[in-house]
């Protein structure tokens, strides 16, 4: 296409201010069942909702600029890199791979995410991992309310400070804040931290490239499991 | 008093023996009663409708020699392949979770030996069912368990679940017993947890949201998909209306009569408008956009009869979808077991503890033991058969209305028994030209 250029790198070139987002995203999805460019750096994305969504292919993806919703969504495989800010529903549903962006994420990111790493090196608004089945999402910065809210499994770790309700409803998540927790959601506890756990967070800061942080000062949180079957004596914490 | 024994006892209709029972067992327990199956409650429906056979300005056509068509094709408007069915009649989503394996099988079996589609629930896809069901609608639920788009790509439709007819603004609801290894598994959640799923979806919220959305799963699946919005009846007018504009392809309204595997009972009960008034809501709010036709319209609820499948696509719908009825046609309620029903508390006929996972006819369940009582072959032939009275019921009537498609049922071809259900139907008061609220307040 004639708005398109392969950079002398390798790398193909997607400017979504003259390409429309259908086209690169079946281009995309058409790489991952036939074969194709393993590197893609998509231009002027103007905050365009679910760009790079629904990959299957182990490529890469640079994003330079702002994206809109769902930006990744249910990724498999691919790493998809957005140098800029990313609005709700980052990555949601990931299966595997990695998406990181360098910027700010705002709500519901990683939500219901399955697998796979999620990076966001500024701050994580509201609801970050509601909802999360097995992702890893590690937040450079702070995570705002409600965040993890009924995660089910994987792990979510903050470097900075929580904000309230804090793993509400949790079931098998596992949180690790560094800073402040505004306040815990239901059934939601401080647990005990110990030397699996600072392993755990090495290696997740470790994949998420964080070096200037020690493993030590982090906190661990989770499910005290008080609700997992209902009891009328627990009806005042629904 | 003498002489007239029992007769002389009066039963208080405002305390009846089911409200003293109730009273009686949250008294003792603590606990609100949590059921399955639907509303109970008497409320208007298509039985208070008739249909108009034809008379000397319309004439009939024969029974057994003109054609009466009854296809259906489902996301004409944005989808690359709309889901194309023989029969107006759909099976809904019940998940694998709520219902055994082999039900779920049959129920795809059952929908394919006829042509139609069946759905999943909240529990995601399993092979079983992926296998046994030619056309078969994903549900993108607010839990998102099993979601993947593995799945998402092997669909014949998405269906995005707002909310459903038995608890409009209620989340799912699995009780621990019913969550085996399997189903837990699949969920990513440890076995025999209460299972609450949540009421409100983790990444959108409101329409412009809800358009985004859509403009997401139709990228993953690029554009195959017809993407389905499902709303509990509730502001049917403005649902679908926003649903349209958030670029639904095909609207799914489920009146209060919808049934559920489990939730509150004061829930199911009390939530919501009947399938008879939201069928014409719905409708009418595709005609004022220009759309009636274009997007098209599922109606659930109560469907149990092939008049209901008539009345409601007079009413406007494109298609029905059954639930309720589709389990008690694979033997639900079954009276030849009514001592096992009652051996577990109820009985043949009143049986809805669908969420107890207790199921003597091994549909309702998640025991082995149970589940293997249930044959899918059999069950999935009950289904056809079923499915197939339906559509001859329908025909029949949509004939002598003098239809040769099912779809050229009209409301003109129907009135009201009742003054409440001439009012929500907006057909005329069988014997008058009166439609109450037609012209505001007459």
């Amino acid at each position: 296409m004639a708005t398109e250029a392969r950079e002398a790198t390798g790398v193909e070139v997607v400017d979504l201010a003259v390409t429309p987002l259908r086209d690169l995203n079946q281009r995309l999805h058409d790489a991952a069942r036939e074969g194709g460019p393993a590197h893609w750096r998509i231009v002027n994305p103007n905050g365009a909702h679910a760009v790079a969504a629904g990959l299957d292919a182990q490529i890469e993806v640079d994003v330079d600029g702002h994206v809109g919703y769902y930006c990744a969504g249910m990724n498999k495989l691919a790493t998809v890199r957005v140098h800029g800010n990313a609005s709700t529903g980052l990555a949601e549903n990931i299966m595997s791979g990695r998406v990181l962006v360098h910027g700010n994420a705002s709500q519901s990111a990683g939500a219901t995410g399955r697998g796979g790493l999620v990076v966001v090196y500024g701050d994580a608004s509201a609801r970050c991992g509601i909802s999360m089945k097995g992702v890893d999402i590690v937040v450079r910065g702070n995570v705002g309310h409600l965040s993890a809210f009924m995660a089910q499994t994987g792990r979510l770790l903050v470097c900075g400070h929580a904000g309230d309700a804090l793993g509400d409803s949790i079931y098998e998540a596992r949180l690790y804040v560094r800073g402040e927790v505004g306040s815990l959601g239901a059934d939601c506890v401080e647990k005990e931290f110990r030397e699996e756990h600072v392993d755990e967070v090495r290696t997740l800061l470790a994949d998420a490239g964080i070096d200037d942080v020690h493993p030590e000062d982090f906190r661990r949180y989770g499910s005290a499991r008080k609700l997992y079957n209902f009891s009328i004596d627990n009806a005042s914490a629904y | 008093m003498a002489g007239n024994g029992s007769w002389a006892l009066r039963e208080s209709y405002l305390y009846d023996r089911n409200v003293i029972a109730e009273i009686q067992r949250a008294a003792q327990e603590g606990i609100y009663d949590i059921r399955g199956f639907g509303a109970k409650r008497r409320v208007p429906h298509f039985d208070d409708l008739l249909l108009l056979g034809a008379s000397i300005s319309r004439y009939p056509l024969e029974g057994y020699r003109e054609r009466c068509d009854t296809n259906v094709t489902l996301g004409t408007r944005f989808a690359k392949k709309p889901l194309e069915l023989r029969i107006p009649i759909t099976i809904a989503g019940m998940s694998f979770g709520a219902l055994s394996a082999p039900a779920k099988e049959a129920l795809g079996r059952g929908a394919t030996e006829m042509g139609t589609s069946t759905t999943t629930g909240d529990g995601g896809m399993t092979p079983e069912e992926r296998e046994h069901s030619k056309l078969l609608v994903y549900q993108l639920l607010p839990s998102r368990y099993g979601m993947n788009p593995d799945d998402l790509r092997k669909a014949d439709a998405i269906e995005v679940v707002v909310g459903q007819g038995a608890k409009p603004g209620g989340g799912g609801m699995l009780l621990g017993h019913k969550i085996s290894d399997r189903v837990a598994e699949m969920r990513n959640l440890p076995k025999g947890i209460d299972q609450r799923s949540a009421s409100r979806h983790p990444d959108w919220t409101g329409p412009d949201d809800l358009e985004i959305k859509i403009g997401e799963l139709r990228e993953i699946t690029d554009w195959e998909k017809p993407i389905f919005v499902k709303v509990g009846a509730t502001r049917t007018y403005y649902d679908v209306q926003l649903a349209v504009k958030a670029g639904a392809d095909v609207i799914v309204v489920d009146g209060m009569q919808g049934g559920t595997a489990a939730t509150q009972d004061v829930f199911i009960e009390h939530v919501g408008i009947p399938t008879l008034p939201a069928v014409r809501i719905a409708a009418d709010a595709l005609q004022e956009l220009d759309l009636h036709r274009q997007v098209q319209l599922i109606v659930s609820g109560g469907i149990r009869t092939g008049a209901d499948v008539a009345k409601a696509l007079a009413l406007g719908a494109d298609a029905v979808s059954i639930g309720t009825a589709a389990l008690i046609a694979m033997g639900d309620n079954d009276p030849h077991r009514d001592e096992e029903y009652r051996a577990i508390g109820s009985a043949a006929g009143f049986y809805d503890d669908w969420q107890a996972g207790l199921d003597p006819a091994g549909i309702s369940t998640q025991d082995d033991e149970l589940a293997a009582r249930f044959d899918p072959i059999l069950g999935g032939r009950r289904i056809a058969n079923y499915l197939r009275v339906l559509t001859l019921e329908a025909q029949t009537l949509a004939r002598a209305c003098g239809k040769s498609h099912v779809h050229n049922l009209e409301p003109e071809d129907l009135v009201a028994l009742t003054v409440e259900a001439a009012a929500m139907a907006k057909v005329p008061l069988a014997g008058t030209d009166w439609i109450p609220g037609a012209n505001g307040h007459e």
